[in-house]
């Protein structure tokens, strides 16, 4: 039974760690709160499994659909996020809000309103781990968030680009005066976090289906895990992810399952009153 | 409240009930968001709590709604003050993520008690005194033009002085000696009494009550209409709780396309009018000014 809740729980805590990652890289890039994140997540998952269904194989549909997350990112970011700059904080969170509730409304019309399946990527046959059973996907989910956090820790660490966007996120003036195009970083930031949100989307839906307003809670949790590891540290969105995804499991499994939600957010809330800058966050100066 | 005038069946007046309930929740949130410079996604929450409060005293514990409302909007302020002291250090979007907490938990905890909350189907209440739309039209017209007042009059106080100090800047505000956590906690109070009030009033009024009252999405709407009108401005509050209330009404028409047309008019123009809408006007009709002359 506990090795099953862990599994379960971790399966959870990495797509968690994945929409997380996503809020860490656009908030370091424009200190921008992207509340659409979680539509990155519905879309991708929605626009897999409608390929899936007109017949199209399973490895391009995935591929197709991260795309077209991507693209959406690309848009958000040049027609809502850049004409906006230099508003203020609550005024950004309302533009994001505002595009995420025009995504929805979107795949509503594009889309349906039903609940789409997508197939699991090799099979539904169980693997017998000791007492505890184990789904394929479950194996593709952690699978693939490995590679991804050691893809993304190769980008920032060791492409020009991906430097290009740390120095941003450290100092936006600076970089700009030694040639860095903040338009292309903040563009690559975007995309690149609408492709981490839609896999996200993809990874979960043969789990737990996929709808037009998965994208809420997924993006509420994805928060949750980002702040919780400090906002904009990479490894602390991963390990708020882990840890956010490991304590709703073990709640719902031995105290309520109907509490499922509330675990998570008292959780949250008890650390940022010990930790008010969340598990790797860094005490930042105010400027008076 | 020349609006009778023009109201001629009851669909307008209950309209026109929604937008005062409304702006009454914004003028007070306008306290914490707007004043003290504070962000809260969880105001939903205390809306629910006020108006759940209130129905489940009288529904179930057979207390007379004159009595419950005082008692619910008393409970609810205790809870602000005592959940806000440590949440209120936080600042910026930590803020907005722990406000954001406390609302999920207390809209799945009215979801989950159905003993008491009758759970995700909702539950009845007993009406106020007041009934009929006419009648209600002006109590929550008279209530609205009180709240209105003690905002114009509690921004030129002291403390309303305070508050926008804070606003500006928090360690310049400390600096000349206001007492910056104190004063965060009365807006934050404060626009939380004010929320569970106009959640009571909407509770008796409808006369049916459910969980969603307390959603994320609620909390974000009433944030949208501070903003949307313009942070720091009364009118602000009143006018972007008027136009965000009938705006969804007058979209049914486009039916399916509704949702997707609200976004984007929240979009544009908040990307155009990022100041909100009275503070763009009030700039515009000064430019006119100046050129008049």
């Amino acid at each position: 039974m506990i090795a099953q809740t862990l599994l379960s729980g971790l399966t959870a805590g990495a797509i968690y760690a994945l929409v997380a990652l996503g809020f860490a890289i656009i908030y370091n890039a424009s200190h921008v709160i992207n509340f659409a994140q979680g539509e990155f997540v519905m879309i991708g998952g929605m626009a897999a499994a409608s390929l899936v269904e007109t017949g199209l194989p399973l490895p391009l549909s995935i591929l197709l659909s991260v795309g077209i997350a991507v693209l959406v990112g690309l848009v958000l970011e040049k027609l809502a996020i850049e004409p906006a700059r230099g508003a203020s904080v609550v005024t950004l969170i309302i533009i994001t809000i505002g595009a995420s509730i025009l995504l929805r409304g979107l795949a509503a019309l594009v889309w349906d309103k039903k609940i789409h399946p997508l197939p699991a990527f090799s099979g539904d046959a169980p693997i017998a781990i000791g007492t505890a059973t184990l789904l394929p996907q479950t194996l593709w989910v952690l699978g693939t968030t490995v590679v991804v956090v050691a893809l993304l820790w190769w980008f920032f660490n060791r492409t020009l680009t991906g430097k290009a966007i740390l120095a941003v996120s450290v100092n936006r003036l600076a970089a700009e005066l030694m040639g860095i195009s903040v338009r292309r970083v903040l563009a690559v930031s975007f995309g690149l976090s609408a492709a981490l949100g839609a896999l996200a989307g993809i990874l979960i839906a043969p789990i737990s289906f996929t709808s037009w307003d998965v994208g809420v809670m997924l993006g509420l949790k994805g928060f949750a895990a980002a702040i919780l590891g400090g906002l904009g540290s990479g490894p602390g969105a991963i390990a708020g992810g882990l840890a956010l995804g490991l304590i709703e499991a073990l709640g719902a499994g031995y105290l309520s399952s109907a509490y499922k939600d509330v675990f998570a957010f008292v959780l949250l809330l008890s650390a940022l009153v010990f930790l008010p800058n969340g598990l790797a966050g860094r005490r930042v100066a105010e400027r008076v | 409240m020349a609006l009778p005038l023009v109201l001629t069946n009851n669909y307008t007046y209950e309209i026109a009930i929604l937008v005062g309930l409304n702006a009454i929740v914004c003028v007070g949130l306008n306290f914490l968001i707007g004043y003290a410079g504070q962000i809260s996604l969880g105001h939903a929450g205390f809306y629910a709590l006020g108006a759940y409060g209130s129905a489940v005293l009288s529904a179930r514990y057979g207390v007379y709604p004159v009595i419950s409302v005082p008692l619910a909007v008393g409970g609810v302020a205790m809870l602000a003050w005592l959940v806000g002291k440590p949440v209120l250090r936080l600042k910026g979007h930590y803020l907005a993520m722990a406000t954001l907490g406390l609302g999920v938990i207390v809209s799945v905890v009215l979801a989950n008690e159905d003993w008491l909350t009758g759970g995700p189907d909702g539950m009845t209440v007993p009406p106020l005194f007041i009934t009929g739309e006419k009648a209600w039209y002006w109590a929550v017209g008279a209530v609205l033009l009180l709240t209105v007042w003690l905002a114009q009059n509690l921004i030129d106080s002291p403390r309303g002085r305070a508050w926008r100090a804070l606003h500006g800047s928090e360690v310049a505000a400390a600096a000349v000696g206001i007492d910056a956590a104190r004063h965060k906690l009365a807006a934050f109070v404060l626009s939380a009494a004010i929320a569970a009030f106009a959640g009571a009033l909407t509770a008796h009024y409808a006369g049916f009550l459910t969980p969603s009252k307390a959603s994320f999405l609620h909390s974000v709407e009433l944030v949208t209409m501070v903003v949307f009108g313009g942070m720091g401005s009364t009118l602000g509050a009143v006018l972007g709780a008027a136009v965000l209330t009938t705006l969804p009404q007058l979209l049914t028409v486009f039916k399916e396309y509704e949702m997707a047309l609200f976004g984007a008019l929240l979009m544009l123009t908040m990307i155009f009018m990022p100041q909100g809408l009275v503070p763009t006007l009030e700039k515009l009709l000064a430019a006119a000014g100046r050129k008049a002359e």
